[in-house]
């Protein structure tokens, strides 16, 4: 491959202005499509097994180390070998894919929520413990809801690294914008490389966006426009 | 679940025995990994480094210096890659400019909130005593940085251990080829020592540095600060 990057450009319009791409079963609709439902699946599974832990951690304190720390594990992790290993031992199938997209989405969510929960101020809790709630009151009507960015900044965070990583899938015989770039590098078809990883990059910062603006609509009201946004982007900052 | 490979027996995830025949190659694999991972780093750090100075001098910059690297960070590795492949085939460079792009978002924040977060009253200590701005930088702004920095280094550095490995789909890769090794022959233990070996280089890189910051900072050990 390489050659002139003029022509390749011209190519790759071509190519991703094709209506024959635009339609059927390899079409961009239906990879795109395929694209999400695996990324929403692993996202949805993740935040089910890493709110709880995140939020328990931080309601009750126990296991402070480990939720600080596994953000930082879960990177040492690649999701290739994950991907490719459960393929060995499972075979085709959506299974080795969601491991792999559920393992990198589990620990910023987790390490977000404890986070969230924690730093909910001191005098916050003690006024809602004066006022005579109990632990589950405290939780569900005061922490969860001073929590919301936090948490809102974690699931963000860890599904725009699905949206990512999901690309991946298509390795292991899925489908998913993968499939272009995959597919293309085995024939060396250039254009059609290109135009998938221009595709999939679109999707990703797509979905930055829109997780962006759900993240400041989740915020509850009593907490926006005090500078909340800046000081919980720092505390993310931190935690990520 | 018809088609694929049929699934063979967990019960042996790693044949040490292929493991013995084949440490000339995962040894190869390692330095490769370590060589990429430390080029990424170095250049990284060159150009984040003038970078993160002009946003701390001209603090207008810096949104529209986050702004851009944190785009560049959000584009999928395989994307950027390949994206990568018109400008410089398959070459070595492809892997290396993907690899240090994904560091300067990191590594730009870290090094403008270090800057940032020197106590104002050094600085005026500093120039009072009649340092130049460079002597002030380099002598007082960046060894009090260096907590904040290295922090930077060490999130960059084991995400690039883990990103050198999907370089294998563009011919390179480290000890991510032990994974494609393992697809192609259908067989857990390269994957298996392809995956430990990465996820033990990062935690060998991350304690080094963790040593390097505690002796770079003898005045951060007393004092408990």
């Amino acid at each position: 491959m390489g050659g002139d990057a003029v022509n390749v450009v011209n190519e790759v319009i071509a190519w991703l202005t094709d209506p024959a791409q635009w339609s059927g079963p390899d079409g961009i609709p239906v990879r795109t499509l395929q694209h999400l439902y695996y990324s929403l699946l692993a996202t949805a599974i993740a935040g089910a097994i890493a709110l709880p832990i995140g939020v328990y951690i931080g309601h009750t304190g126990r296991g402070a180390l480990i939720a600080v720390n596994l953000t930082n594990l879960g990177r040492a992790i690649p999701s290739l070998g994950i991907i490719i290993l459960m393929f060995t031992l499972v075979g085709f199938g959506l299974v080795p894919v969601l491991v792999a997209l559920i393992a990198l989405a589990v620990p910023p969510i987790v390490t977000n929520s404890y986070i969230g929960v924690r730093s909910v101020d001191r005098d916050v809790r003690d006024a809602a413990e004066g006022m005579g709630m109990r632990g589950r009151q405290v939780l569900w009507q005061v922490e969860l809801p001073v929590a919301t960015p936090l948490i809102m900044a974690g699931i963000r965070t860890s599904a725009v690294q699905v949206v990512a990583t999901a690309t991946l899938a298509a390795y292991v015989g899925l489908g998913g914008l993968g499939r272009y770039l995959i597919d293309g590098l085995s024939q060396r078809d250039l254009p059609q490389v290109v135009g998938g990883a221009i595709l999939v990059a679109v999707l990703s910062l797509l979905t930055e966006l829109v997780l962006g603006r759900v993240q400041t609509l989740v915020v509850p009201r009593g907490l926006a426009g005090q500078g909340a946004d800046a000081a919980v982007r720092a505390k993310v900052e931190k935690a990520a | 679940m018809t088609d694929g490979p049929a699934p063979v027996l967990a019960a042996e995830l790693i044949r040490w025995s292929w493991v013995g025949d084949h440490l000339d190659d995962i040894r190869g694999y390692l330095v490769q990994h370590i060589e990429l991972t430390g080029l990424a780093l170095l250049l990284g750090l060159l150009l984040s480094f003038p970078l993160a100075l002009a946003a701390v001098q001209w603090p207008r910059l810096y949104g529209p210096i986050l702004g851009f690297t944190g785009v560049l960070f959000t584009i999928p590795s395989l994307a950027l890659f390949i994206l990568l492949i018109p400008f410089t085939g398959l070459q070595i460079q492809t892997a290396l400019i993907g690899l240090t792009i994904y560091t300067l978002l990191i590594l730009v924040r870290n090094i403008v909130e270090g800057l940032r977060g020197v106590d104002p009253d050094v600085r005026e200590a500093a120039q009072a005593m009649g340092y130049t701005r460079a002597r002030q930088l380099f002598q007082v702004e960046l060894p009090l940085a260096l907590p904040v920095i290295i922090a930077g280094v060490r999130i960059a550095t084991v995400t690039t251990i883990g990103l050198v490995t999907v370089t294998a789909l563009i011919g390179w890769g480290g000890l991510g080829r032990l994974f494609i090794d393992g697809f192609t022959l259908n067989f857990t233990t390269p994957i298996v020592v392809g995956i430990v070996l990465s996820a033990l280089l990062a935690f060998a890189a991350d304690l080094l540095l963790v040593g390097l910051q505690y002796r770079l900072t003898p005045w951060a050990r007393s004092g408990g600060g």
